[in-house]
């Protein structure tokens, strides 16, 4: 690797960190932006010729500071620039600081830097934006691509999340250990909704557009878990995203068009990242406190763990299902768990168990596309066609549409025939 | 005299590849380790998965088990060769190609074995 990859993929890595410290000392977004900024190209100056530091997210910070305080100073024109040297000769002070931070403060740091992403008063979609945006250093042409909006709206989310949180007086204390807890389940909370932006695009051009919401939200997950040592609902949110990300090649053919899990090449689905989700879960579960991402990991390796679609526990993932019923009720869970239902005690059960959630779920596409298969399958094809063609009326999108038709084609043809 | 050639660097780094960044330092790493491999000095390569995904027992009394090891260091061991070299310096000149190849600013520690079951033997 070349020494700028290694210097950019360096700053990268060190992003969360470093803004976060900067935040704690400027209480001010834009100006700890700014500074990271600064010290990026000082970085890109400096490390090429006096090699990198030990601790890049120190030498960052510390850099960061100066320039920022540089820019504090200048706004209230107090005082003179200091000298430029003073600054990059920063290697004994460097060597200090690294030292007097201690993973507690990174922690605190990144923690309250994602916490103010995902601050109450903000709106789902702009947390995830604002996130990607402070947290990752995603550009906002790279945002807008993966929330398919244009650029000015993109911009304007932003502006409008950074003005909310400097209108909302948001606490810089260190949070005391029942806060942190209840900031990490919103920080995970965030990241979730962050991979599964990025997850279910809707058509497979639009895939690769939203695939750095995946990626980013796997590295940020990796960030916490390595922060919070031993938190199984980290652990199991990271399994849960390493296992679906692992079909991400699969899921789309050459046309763009989504391919169902059962009809997938499983021999594309990458090995590694399932290998290390299933680690991660085991030793998630060991920990004995369940929760609703350890139990979708869970269902997402008893995927991940048949070679075939036939070699499928589907009594198992519909138990599974019954305890994210328990721990997060919802009718599309329900619904999913009817999926399961239908393999292990016939269509007849699973339509049982779905029809009760017709009101709920009224307007959504999977519900009138599962009932319609069921339906097919219990021979009822009139009832069944009715079923689909009101799920190509809720379609979202063309790939869903199609998907939808072909099922309609083949009662066409068999009626024929 | 074989010796283990411990892989050492920054998780957090390594991580941070993209796909491609990986993918290409592991081609690079495959062509050394090939040359290696027609030599016959080759022995077990591995790659670890991150510290996260690690497990430590801990002995003592009582033996604990704990997520980790989560050292607060900055380089962590991410893998391992065993080669077989005539001497120290050939050990050396080994890990420098392979330091060479994955590009990355880590450590390499050099190990010769004590022992070695290739096949799972026991010690006699």
């Amino acid at each position: 690797m070349s020494e700028l990859a290694w210097i950019g993929t360096a700053l990268g890595a060190a992003r969360p960190q470093v803004v976060g410290a900067l935040l704690r000392y400027f209480r001010d977004l834009d100006l700890a932006e700014e500074a990271y900024q600064e010290a990026c190209l000082r970085a890109l100056k400096n490390w090429p010729q006096n090699g990198p530091p030990r601790d890049p997210a120190s030498w960052l910070i510390f850099v960061g500071r100066n320039a920022a305080m540089d820019v504090v100073r200048r706004r209230k024109k107090q005082r003179d620039l200091p000298d430029e040297d003073a600054i990059s000769d920063t290697d004994d002070a460097e060597t200090s600081l690294a030292e007097g931070l201690d993973g507690a403060q990174y922690r605190d740091d990144v923690l309250r830097l994602l916490f103010i992403c995902v601050h109450p008063e903000i709106p789902a979609t702009q947390q995830i934006a604002l996130a990607l945006r402070i947290v990752c250093g995603l550009s906002v042409p790279q945002i807008a691509r993966a929330f398919l909006v244009s650029e000015a709206a993109m911009e304007q989310r932003i502006t409008r999340a950074k003005a909310r949180i400097a209108d909302a007086n948001v606490p810089y204390e260190t949070p005391g250990a029942p806060e942190r807890a209840e900031r990490l389940s919103a920080v995970a909370s965030v990241l979730y909704l962050m991979f599964n932006e990025g997850y279910s695009a809707p058509n497979g051009e639009s895939a690769s557009a939203r695939a750095p919401l995946c990626d980013e939200a796997i590295r940020l997950a990796r960030i916490l878990m390595r922060l919070f040592r031993h938190e199984p609902e980290i652990m199991g949110l990271t399994s849960l995203f390493l296992l679906q990300h692992a079909r991400s090649a699969a899921r789309f053919d050459a046309h763009g068009e989504i391919v169902l899990l059962e009809a997938q090449d499983r021999s594309r689905w990458d090995r590694a990242l399932i290998d290390e989700g299933l680690a991660l879960l085991d030793k998630a579960l060991r920990h004995r406190r369940p929760d609703p991402y350890q139990v979708q990991a869970a269902i997402a390796a008893l995927h991940a763990r048949a070679s075939r679609p036939e070699d499928t526990d589907w009594a198992q993932i519909d138990r599974l299902y019954a305890t994210l019923e328990r721990l997060a009720p919802s009718p599309v869970i329900t619904l999913n768990r009817a999926v399961a239902v239908s393999k292990t005690r016939g269509a007849a059960d699973a339509l049982a168990m779905i029809e009760p959630l017709a009101p709920k779920l009224s307007g959504y596409f999977h519900f009138f596309g599962l009932k319609g298969a069921l339906l097919l399958q219990l021979g009822r094809d009139a009832e069944a066609r009715t079923a689909f063609g009101q799920a190509i009326a809720l379609a979202r999108t063309p790939a869903e549409a199609a998907h939808i038709r072909m099922h309609l084609d083949r009662l066409q043809a068999d009626a024929k025939g | 005299m074989l010796y283990a050639i411990l892989c050492y660097d920054s998780e957090e780094v390594v991580e941070a590849w993209t796909k491609d960044q990986d993918d290409a330092v592991m081609k690079r790493l495959g062509a050394v380790q090939d040359e290696l491999r027609a030599k016959g000095r080759l022995g077990p390569v591995a790659r670890l998965m991150p510290t996260t995904a690690a497990t430590s027992l801990r002995k003592g009394r009582e033996t604990i088990v704990m997520d980790g090891p989560f050292a607060e260091t900055k380089e962590q061991l991410l893998g391992f060769y065993v080669v077989e070299c005539e001497s120290l310096e050939e050990a050396i000149d080994t890990a420098k190609k392979l330091g060479g190849a994955s590009g990355s600013h880590g450590t390499f520690e050099i190990r010769p074995l004590r022992y070695f079951a290739p096949n799972g033997s026991s010690p006699t």
